[in-house]
């Protein structure tokens, strides 16, 4: 009887194994599909379907569209591999000129219709896509970064916003009426947990020392003890996080930054003005608010007027894996106006398309003029830095901002993390 | 035709088709074989796609790990012990070894007492298999979910507002609080906060095995030890304890593993943050997100080093209990 057992279980070891022999030979038929990866899920994903429904309708061809949050590891374990999906969603800039780089992602030069491109495209954003005079990467979409948000209900800022640092700190002061604090903050969100602390420090870096600062900052060759860098640090601990409701909430792993702004809508409301990227519309309470009459926002202001007109921004990359004409077709049709239109009009998303005109409301439309119209437009630092120096950034703001004494132990092993993460 | 046709076909009527002829085709090489062998190589014929299959997918992959974790961040850089002697020398790394043996002590504590508890204490009431349910329902739960619910548990507000986290509610009825369970670093408390949501999944497993070995035991015995003036304590502490004992030593050693590879719960609740990192998240970080495979390799064979004694154990115990049978 056990003897019988286990010969019935080697069979089972054995169908077990062939099937898996099987599956793998089966063809995957005659209609042309296009394999996409990407970030998006929920009404991102439906958005994004939505704008490829038209490509597919006149092509014939499918796209086949999986959303990971983790395309990070799939895409470094894929170009190891050499199994990539046609189309995908990028890191960022440093990890797309790494695949650019290991010859894994497909050059859009002769894909693209080039000069309509460039001329539709910021050439901030045009640039950050090309890697060795090759373009390499199309953003897809864009966010304007450090957009201060506010409930006109508690005070209407529309009428005069404040110009200068100095004059939003005595304003907010001034209107702070009821709300239980000035500013709104949450650093949580799940594994990149205290990225919304960087966007403040990479804000603060592009005003009070300007862009050349900032682009040597990412690229490792500025220190983070040196005094441009930690004056920074200090104003928004001193100006912003000694102002906040809470330090322990702000940094609490059960609270995500998407419901960072919620408490402008309590009553009486938590805190007063919400530092955010202009994606945060699609997010949280906002969702269901009214956009100019239930909250808007005032751009950043200047802390040194020398400065004044810098934009930080960041977006989507996307790139091309395997040059198939299905692809190849894809790719064209996603950057063009009238597709970025479809993307635009679902609401919380940016073109970095100037030609795609269809935002939803005055708000969208104000922060895709500021990022079209800006005098000098910069990347999201931390999404510029390699992966080591951006993990060590989230993990900082998460400790500072909980324990602001902690700022030059911080800092110095911030330092050290830059002398070995540059090197590869 | 449907494309999904197709495979369910190639699956449905390929399949037992190419397992018969594998057999077949087996017995044909049998032929060449003299009589006697026969039988004796039979049963390694048919075992080969298994043993393939687990060294292509396993043994092939351990060797291939423990030569990169010798290797430094770029593959073929011989760096020979580098990535352990960081491993020594990094205060992270550190403190995920020690997270992760508070893993294992505290989460084979917490399952195995609370389910040997739960197994006796279910052994009495009428309700048996409704109880047994309850506690076991937690096990089929993805660990992604089961922080997520946790989240809710562990939910912070800030004092003097509404605390709508299960844990606080209840401090604050009671005018305490609030703590954010996740952040107290003191003597690596949140993660045994951590621990305990893995613990609410895994009690039921530990509870279902120990129940079963609990009804094992003949009631004649019990009662004949009842009958000889033994409390029920007494009944408990010198039959049932030590007939259970191989049971829980096995579910121990289980529980031993799960430990020692969580992940999930901690990747979901803090990334590692306030101090919460394991070795399999550490390994995750350096090799994904750091792009340093010697690292990561470096702390997978640390890891596996690790498991081997209580796998050990585990098979030592279960080679002894099926000699029994």
């Amino acid at each position: 009887m056990r003897h019988g057992t286990t010969r019935r279980l080697l069979v089972a070891f054995g169908a077990v194994a062939l099937i898996a022999g099987a599956c793998s030979g089966g063809t995957s038929g005659s209609g042309k599909s296009v394999t996409v990866i990407g970030t998006w899920g929920g009404d991102e994903q439906k958005n994004f379907l939505a704008m490829v429904a038209p490509w597919e309708q006149s092509t014939g061809n499918k796209v086949k569209y999986t959303g990971t949050r983790d395309i990070n590891t799939v895409l470094t374990t894929g170009v190891a591999s050499g199994v990539l999906p046609d189309l995908a969603g990028l890191p960022g800039p440093g990890q797309m000129a790494e695949f650019s780089k290991a010859g894994a992602l497909k050059p859009l030069d002769a894909v693209l219709d080039v000069a309509t491109y460039k001329a539709e495209t910021a050439p901030a954003l045009v640039a950050l896509g090309t890697v060795n005079g090759k373009l390499s990467g199309v953003f897809i979409k864009a966010a304007v970064k450090g957009l201060i948000w506010y409930n006109p209900a508690l005070h209407d800022y529309s009428a005069s916003p404040p110009k200068t640092w100095d004059e939003l700190k005595t304003q907010a002061v001034a209107n702070k009426g009821n709300a239980a604090a000035i500013w709104c903050l949450r650093l949580g969100s799940g594994a990149a947990s205290g990225w919304p602390g960087t966007d403040w420090i990479e804000d603060l870096v592009l005003r009070q020392a300007g862009p050349d600062v900032y682009n040597s900052w990412w690229a490792g060759k500025t220190k983070w003890t040196s005094p441009e860098i930690k004056t920074a640090f200090q104003t928004y601990l001193t100006d912003v996080v000694a102002n906040i409701k809470d330090p322990t909430e702000a940094v609490d792993p059960t609270k995500d930054f998407s419901g960072g702004g919620d408490p402008l809508f309590a009553n009486p409301p938590g805190c007063e003005v919400f530092h955010q990227a202009s994606f945060i519309t699609g997010l949280g309470a906002f969702k269901g608010k009214k956009a100019g009459t239930d909250y808007n926002f005032f751009p950043f202001p200047d802390v040194n007027t020398q400065f004044s007109g810098a934009v930080e921004g960041a977006g989507d990359l996307f790139g091309m894996f395997h040059d198939t004409p299905e692809a190849q077709s894809l790719m064209k049709y996603l950057v063009t106006a009238p597709a970025q239109d479809i993307w635009v009009k679902a609401g919380g998303a940016l073109s970095a398309n100037k030609n795609a005109k269809s935002y939803p409301d005055d708000i969208s439309k104000r922060s895709a003029d500021l990022l079209t119209s800006a005098k000098s437009f910069v990347f999201d630092a931390s999404d510029l830095m390699p992966k080591a120096m951006n993990d060590a950034f989230w993990t900082a703001m998460l400790k500072v901002t909980k324990d602001p004494s902690s700022l030059d132990s911080v800092l110095a092993d911030l330092d050290k993390t830059q002398t070995t993460a540059y090197a590869s | 035709m449907d494309e999904r046709l197709g495979t369910a076909l190639a699956v449905v009527i390929g399949v037992p088709g190419v397992l018969v002829g594998y057999i077949y085709l087996t017995e044909l090489v049998l032929r060449f074989a003299p009589d006697r062998r026969r039988s004796a190589i039979r049963p390694w014929l048919w075992l080969l796609p298994a043993l393939l299959f687990l060294f292509a997918f396993l043994i092939f992959p351990t060797i291939l790990t423990i030569l990169r974790s010798f290797q430094g961040a770029v593959a073929g850089a011989w760096v020979g012990l580098e990535n352990y002697s960081w491993f020594f020398g990094s205060p992270d790394a550190l403190i995920s070894l020690r997270n992760s043996l508070m893993w294992v002590v505290f989460l084979t504590l917490f399952t195995v007492g609370l389910g040997l508890l739960i197994a006796v204490l279910v052994d009495r009431v009428r309700y048996e298999s409704i109880a047994k349910s309850v506690i076991f329902v937690p096990l089929a739960i993805s660990m992604t979910a089961a922080a997520v619910i946790w989240r809710f548990m562990f939910d912070y507000q800030s004092a003097g507002s509404a605390q709508t986290g299960t844990l606080n509610g209840i401090l604050s009825a009671f005018g305490l609080g609030p703590i954010s369970f996740l952040q107290v670093e003191t003597l690596g408390l949140n993660t045994i906060f951590l621990v305990i949501v893995m613990a609410w999944m895994w009690t039921g497993f530990a509870m279902v095995i120990l129940s079963a070995a609990l009804k094992g035991i003949s009631t004649e015995l019990l009662e004949a030890a009842r009958v000889d003036g033994a409390t029920e304590w007494k009944v408990f502490r010198f039959i049932v304890f030590p007939l259970l004992l191989p049971t829980i030593a096995v579910v121990s050693t289980t529980i031993v593993i799960t430990a020692l590879k969580a992940f999930d719960i901690v990747y979901v609740m803090t990334n590692g943050n306030f101090g919460t990192q394991v070795i399999a998240s550490q390994m995750i970080k350096e090799s994904f997100i750091f792009g340093n495979f010697g690292h990561g390799s470096a702390l997978a064979v640390i890891l596996l080093l690790a498991i081997i004694p209580v796998m050990g154990v585990n098979i030592s115990r279960f080679r002894a209990q099926e000699a029994l049978r």
